[in-house]
């Protein structure tokens, strides 16, 4: 679809910047000894640790995937909120208090602090860097996707933007000035859609999602002779790819404009029913839309937003204020008009791609399985996708505790009791803002302001039914949520490579001064890749990096987290090599699934060497196994054993 | 290593405390960690063996909402139990009494 930059929304996100940017240089000075730049002197106010824990986690995925997964197949993105929150439990509970209690700036420094081993230090630093890279890229590659709908710029624009903010943020004031910017996001975060759901509720569901100054296209389902038989129209044969297809191509005589129809079963008088469909056609380099030359400007051909309620219980046209509850009920009860699509080849070499219209009950939206991620979820057998849908709640369960750029944010606070408060914060508001994802996505669904080339911009669009200005506010936000993601992972990365390898394995002597200097020439480094990477992907779909980050983290450092922790027979070798099969073997399962073949290699994804996805369920426990059995070939005698450090 | 007035406590009970605190919490955690672990198991498991039980209704919603919502409720109810248990187990590094 076509958008056009808004100036409020420029204007929004330049305020945010510039308060944001003013900040990391007044708190400069606060970040000169390494204690300073890595953990802010350990004296983050648990509150504000807490709110910067919602701003560092929720990244553009949390905000714009899981609304717009919601927006178009309902329930299913809501089992992310829920896998990501559920997370948080194994961080409260296990990890976050001894991980405090042994660490001093990094995850590898808590691996380490009992056994002083350069393979524990390499692994866990090298662990960190895969992690954090793979997090890295798609929040780059969103910055650039974003950046042309929000703000109007091209997309190495936005990549630029984010990746030089960002660099000055880190390497100002290090992580005193990265946790006050993941606080400024994540509240407004929070705020802003706490009050685009209360005005969803307030406005209720209707049938005709028409707002002042933009009438919605009211999608046609007519009887086939209607339409065929209509002044100047002509159904053209089933040629080319299209026979067999449940498509009815009708040329207009006079603008020669063809338009594709879908069958869609019969009335009641028994004539077959034809359904208004949207088409977007690829020849020769230029794109078509419904048979007419995309435009470029507003007010130009382009296809029609979409998201509609067919029927609402008991045959209303609008429901009036609903509540929370009751928002679901009626939602339960009517008809959502969702969109399915089929990809054609034409004779002539174009693509065709005809968006169709789906009429689904809401009881079939509210419940898990409608998307193709999970579609398997519904048969009644036991199948693979049933393991890839464990597989996946188990990653993300696993995940979350497991990633570098959270765990880097136990030690700016004083201590445990802090750890433990700021964690609670950052569980009450990640977890009200992940129950508000249901309302965001389902709202957007019914808008009748969804863009069926992309569902990344559902949350944005919402916002925009309620007006041009909250727009440009959740649509700055939108794009400041990348700015506190990326700075956390940059700091991340720098503590591996400065701190861990540097000055821990390679024991490069360095003065305090320097290392804080080494660790801002490492994070300048690091924006700098992060931002040629950004440009590099941009055609890549990229979002499942994210999925990878979280299954690499989950296999390769959890086992080891967890293992010395709870059991004392653990070695330095059991740690290296958890973490190193770990991640290898997560790695290689990834790139041996089906959902690469398919949406990296272009290969069919039946193809695939592994018959599901997700990997955590098989390559969690490996980590497990490795690290026992590891340690105990390489165990020493009891009285040589675990030196204490 | 603790933040404790050593002219409030002997020596010896402070390193005490300091030891007991975070074997303490640990144990509470662990325990809150399994009773979450088993509801989240649940719905994992409901999914996957009887997944047509939840598009059932339960409260005015069907069981998938209540149950997602109620693992996200459940989780921030067990985080303040935790921090009340904790508060209760004394010492500097419970955080709490001391």
């Amino acid at each position: 679809m076509i958008y056009e930059g808004s100036l409020v929304s420029l204007a929004v996100f330049s305020v945010f910047v510039a308060a944001v940017l003013g900040l990391s240089f007044h708190l400069g000075a606060r970040a000169r000894s390494v204690k300073g730049y890595y953990a802010a002197h350990g004296q983050i106010h648990w509150f504000v640790n807490g709110i910067a824990f919602a701003g560092d986690y929720l990244s553009a995925a949390s905000f714009l995937g899981i609304c717009g997964m919601i927006s178009f197949y309902g329930y299913d993105g809501f089992l992310y909120s829920i896998g990501y929150l559920a997370g948080w439990i194994v961080a409260l509970f296990v990890i976050s208090e001894p991980l405090k209690r042994m660490g001093k700036f990094t995850f590898a420094d808590a691996l380490d602090s009992q056994f002083n081993s350069r393979g524990i230090k390499f692994a866990a630093a090298l662990s960190t860097l895969v992690v954090s890279l793979f997090y890295l890229i798609p929040q780059m590659v969103g910055a650039g996707v974003l950046v042309k709908p929000l703000l109007g710029f091209p997309h190495h624009v936005g990549v630029l933007i984010v990746g030089v903010v960002v660099t000055l943020i880190v390497v100002t004031a290090g992580m005193v000035s990265t946790t006050w910017v993941q606080f400024i996001k994540g509240s407004m975060l929070v705020v802003f859609c706490t009050l685009l759901t209360l005005l969803i509720l307030l406005r209720g569901l209707r049938t005709d999602p028409s707002r002042e100054g933009h009438r919605y296209h009211a999608f046609a389902v007519l009887p086939e002779v209607e339409v065929a038989s209509g002044p100047g129209a002509t159904v053209l044969p089933e040629e080319g790819s299209w026979p067999g297809k449940p498509f009815v191509r009708v040329r207009e005589e006079g603008t020669g404009i063809v338009r594709v129809w879908r069958r869609d079963g019969k009335d009641s008088e028994g004539r077959e029913l034809l359904s208004e469909t949207q088409t977007v056609t690829v020849r020769g380099g230029k794109k078509y839309v419904n048979g007419r030359a995309q435009g470029s400007r507003k007010g130009e051909p382009d296809l029609h937003s979409v998201g509609h309620i067919r029927r609402l219980p008991g045959d209303r046209s609008s429901t009036g204020s609903l509540g929370p509850i009751e928002f679901f009920n009626v939602l339960q009860e009517s008809e959502i008009v969702l969109w399915g699509s089929e990809k054609i080849i034409e004779s002539d070499g174009a693509v065709t791609t005809v968006y169709f219209q789906k009429p689904t009950p809401g009881r079939e939206v509210l419940v898990p399985g409608y998307s193709p991620t999970f579609k398997g979820l519904r048969n009644e057998p036991f199948t693979w996708a049933k393991l890839d849908f464990l597989s996946l709640m188990l990653a993300l369960f696993c995940g979350t505790a497991s990633l570098p750029h959270i765990l880097i944010r136990y030690y700016t606070v004083k201590d445990q009791a802090a750890v433990r408060k700021s964690t609670v914060v950052g569980i009450a508001s990640i977890g009200f803002f992940y129950i508000l994802t249901l309302y965001l996505g389902l709202g957007a669904m019914t808008s009748g302001m969804l863009d069926l080339t992309d569902n990344n911009m559902a949350a944005p669009l919402l916002a925009r039914s309620f007006g041009e200005f909250l727009f440009a506010v959740i649509s700055a936000i939108a794009f400041t949520t990348v700015l506190g993601t990326v700075s956390g992972l940059i700091m991340a990365a720098s503590g591996a490579v400065a701190h861990d390898l540097m000055t821990n394995l390679l024991r490069i002597e360095m003065s305090d001064h320097e290392k804080v200097r080494a660790g801002k020439i490492v994070a300048l480094v690091v924006g700098g890749v992060a931002m040629v990477l950004g440009i590099l992907f941009k055609n890549l779909n990229v979002s499942f990096l994210v999925g990878w980050a979280f299954n690499v983290a989950a296999s390769a450092n959890l086992p080891a987290l967890v293992m010395l922790l709870f059991w004392k027979g653990t070695t330095k070798q059991g740690i290296t090599a958890a973490i190193v099969v770990g991640m290898v073997s997560s790695l290689a399962w990834i790139l041996l699934s089906g959902d690469t073949y398919a949406k990296v290699y272009g290969l069919r994804a039946e193809d695939a060497l592994v018959p599901f996805s997700q990997p955590g369920i098989v390559t969690i426990p490996l980590g497990f196994v490795v690290l026992v059995g590891v340690s105990l070939l390489t165990r020493r005698p009891v009285t040589a054993q675990r030196p204490q450090g | 290593m603790s933040d404790s007035n050593p002219q409030a406590t002997p020596p010896g009970e402070e390193r005490r405390e300091d030891e007991e605190s975070p074997a303490r919490n640990a144990r509470h955690g662990l325990v809150l960690f399994l009773v979450y672990l088993a509801f989240y198991a649940g719905f994992m498991a409901l999914n996957v063996l009887r997944p047509q039980a939840m598009s059932e209704n339960g409260g005015g919603v069907n069981v998938a909402i209540l149950y997602g919502f109620g693992l996200i409720v459940a989780a921030l109810v067990l985080a303040f139990v935790y921090m009340h248990l904790c508060r209760n187990s004394g010492g500097p590094e419970g955080g709490g009494r001391s």
